[in-house]
């Protein structure tokens, strides 16, 4: 049986995707067992197979903006490890420097912009990064990520015409996992194919299978391909499921354990192991052997974030202004 | 040489001006571009600069604002118009929380050097939802900076200042009914530093901070004293955040009295803010309460009888003035 992709795609995304999972399952012990994670914390376990996607169908340059549940595109966009972990513990070692916690992972290097609490805010300032590579004259694009309940902001509405009047270099992705909070997408609106929100402004659009790494890569690209040659924005509506609730501390009543176990039945990760294996890409000890490499990684980020340090009380202060002599009010 | 030119061209200098030096500035808003602009600040801009750079928007503030915010933080220095500060409030979420707060959220690494400017507070008639003044609630927001000037001059540097050289979010606030003002502008090119007040008018025996439009309130109230024979200091904040109450509490160390004259309403004002600081750093120099004129604590009405009831002017200044004097029947 052949295969779309190389086995290095496949084993690139097997063990990204694995890495994204091992990182959260292990955040979240830390989080629920001792306590030593704090805030509001939205885990992407399930949905792992749209970063793989967006990962091999783009490239560097390309920049990646998205909600707060951001953990595993931060990861993938290749945000270290280490810094992500810290930044859930707070310490000075984060990639946003403890002052962002889960929400707000930030890797400007690797063209990762966040990280944004708001629903839906970054819709728009997503298409603003889009605005400066077109205005540039790269042809860079940027991939902005949303959730099905930011579909219903007034925010898409106005950047949806804004990006097609202008052609701006932006895909929109919607990664619907059904549920805006406890609210499924039924009950949100009429319109429950997010996706045709893009024919109001004659934009392309196009849904996808968010479970396979490779329909994601295969979407992506068209949409990738379109912005690169200057024709404007698509809106990708990738159909995915959380395996988790909402947030950390979702009771998740809204949902039948039956509808979770028959998505856990599709597990991305699993797919791709399946494909592998099928194709002698690797053996199970070889496979083995990067679920060890993984378990390692995630090891040593727990062992970096506990023996990283606090920010300085002094940051309260720093980071607020690029003006060095901002004169605060402190009394 | 100084040129006497009208407040709108002043700003429009400062933009073309700064525009000419650096292509990563550009000017985005409503009717900028082929209406020459609401007001006509932007008047012959696409002219010379071609619609890449003079870019008109539907009336979409929300979405407008962000594309600026994001392509500030992807490297561009964008200048947004807003046709007038009420509009803007349809952007609030994007000036608060992605602006103001993206340097700290990312722990420094995403900046936002961007201008938002326009017309605000009341210009007339024009009714409760065109008539709003905004500095103190914009100046209540750690991470951005508010200016709001009172005349032609300063505002071309404190304009040209915040393009080129603002690092940082900044709200610039204009007047509608300045627009025409003019002002004597040099040939030569300035920059005003933000964070500076002015004294316009020195004096000794009162000091009475305003800015924007109501400085000619305290400007006139100041005419009227001295014909009493009452010499009123009067400081043109020019800068909202940060506030240099360094200027006024060497004033009041001279005067002993403070009045203040602002177009916000009352509530967490610009004035209140005055009055800790001064009360806290001179308590020693005051010889009566710092007292203040704001906007009525209620929307401003249609009427004209009831614009002029609810905004400050000369003859309740001067009587105020009068009252920290202990001078007033």
């Amino acid at each position: 049986m052949a295969t779309k992709f190389s086995k290095e795609t496949y084993l690139y995304w097997y063990e990204l995707m694995q890495l994204i999972r091992q990182f959260e399952l292990m955040a979240e012990e830390k989080y629920k067992m001792e306590g030593k994670i704090r805030g509001f914390f939205h885990a992407y376990i399930g949905q792992e197979a749209i970063a793989a996607g967006c990962m091999t169908g783009t490239r560097h340059e390309d920049l990646f903006i998205t909600a707060y549940r951001d953990h595993g595109l931060a990861i993938a966009k290749g945000v270290s490890v280490n810094s992500c972990m810290a930044e859930l513990y707070g310490k000075a070692t984060g990639c946003a420097k403890g002052k962002g916690g889960s929400m707000h992972f930030f890797g400007k290097e690797v063209n990762f912009f966040g990280g944004h609490g708001i629903v839906g805010a970054q819709i728009g300032t997503g298409a603003g990064l889009a605005f400066a590579e077109q205005y540039r004259g790269t042809d860079n694009v940027v991939l902005c990520y949303f959730g099905d309940g930011a579909a219903r902001q007034g925010m898409l509405h106005e950047v949806f015409n804004l990006a097609m009047l202008w052609k701006l270099p932006v895909i929109f992705i919607c990664e619907n996992n059904n549920y805006a909070m406890g609210t499924s997408v039924e009950r949100s609106s009429n319109v429950i194919d997010i996706y045709k929100l893009a024919d109001g402004y004659e934009m392309p659009a196009d849904t996808i299978d968010g479970m396979s790494p490779e329909a994601v890569h295969e979407g992506i690209g068209r949409a990738v391909k379109r912005a690169r040659e200057k024709g404007g924005p698509t809106l990708l509506e990738i159909k995915t499921y959380r395996y988790k609730g909402h947030s950390i501390s979702d009771p998740q009543k809204y949902r039948s354990k039956e509808e979770v176990d028959e998505y856990k039945g599709k597990d991305p990760i699993q797919l791709i192991l399946k494909t592998i294996l099928a194709n002698n890409y690797a053996t199970p000890e070889e496979i083995g052997l990067i679920d060890k490499r993984v378990e390692g990684i995630v090891a040593a980020s727990v062992k970096f974030a506990e023996e990283s340090p606090w920010p300085d009380d002094s940051e309260v202060l720093k980071d607020v202004y690029m003006d060095k002599h901002y004169p605060f009010i402190i009394d | 040489m100084a040129r006497s030119i009208a407040f709108r061209d002043a700003l429009r200098e400062a933009m073309s001006e700064e525009m000419r030096r650096d292509d990563r500035v550009y000017l985005m808003g409503e009717e900028v571009a082929e209406y020459n602009g609401a007001y006509k600040v932007s008047q012959g801009m696409l002219a010379e600069f071609g619609s890449r750079r003079v870019i008109d928007t539907p009336i979409s503030e929300l979405g407008f604002t962000a594309v600026g915010v994001g392509s500030a933080q992807n490297g561009l220095r964008p200048i947004v118009e807003f046709m007038t500060w009420n509009f803007a409030v349809l952007a609030l979420d994007q000036i608060l929380n992605t602006a103001s707060k993206m340097l700290a959220m990312s722990g420094g690494q995403i900046s936002c050097p961007i201008v938002f400017r326009g017309g605000n507070a009341s210009a007339g008639q024009l009714g409760a939802q065109h008539s709003t003044a905004f500095e103190s609630l914009y100046a209540n927001i750690p991470g951005i900076k508010v200016v709001s000037p009172s005349n032609g001059y300063d505002a071309k540097g404190l304009l040209k200042q915040s393009i080129r050289y603002e690092e940082d979010p900044v709200i610039f606030m204009e007047s509608e009914v300045m627009y025409g003002e003019k002002s004597d502008i040099p040939d030569e090119e300035y920059y005003i530093e933000l964070g500076k007040a002015d004294i316009k008018r020195a004096g000794r025996d009162v000091t009475i901070v305003s800015f924007n439009k109501m400085m000619k309130v305290a400007l006139g109230a100041a005419a009227e004293l001295e014909k009493e024979g009452i010499s009123a200091e009067v400081i043109d904040l020019r800068t909202i955040r940060p506030l240099d109450w360094m200027t006024v509490l060497e004033s009041v160390k001279k005067t002993n009295r403070l009045v203040i004259v602002e177009e916000q309403w009352p509530f967490g004002s610009v004035s209140s803010e005055i009055a800790y600081r001064i009360q806290k750093e001179g308590f020693d120099y005051l010889d009566a309460p710092i007292r203040r004129i704001t906007a009525a604590d209620a929307p401003l009405h249609y009427a004209p009888n009831l614009v002029a009831a609810a905004l400050p002017d000369v003859p309740r200044t001067v009587k105020l003035v009068k009252e920290v004097m202990y001078m007033a029947r």
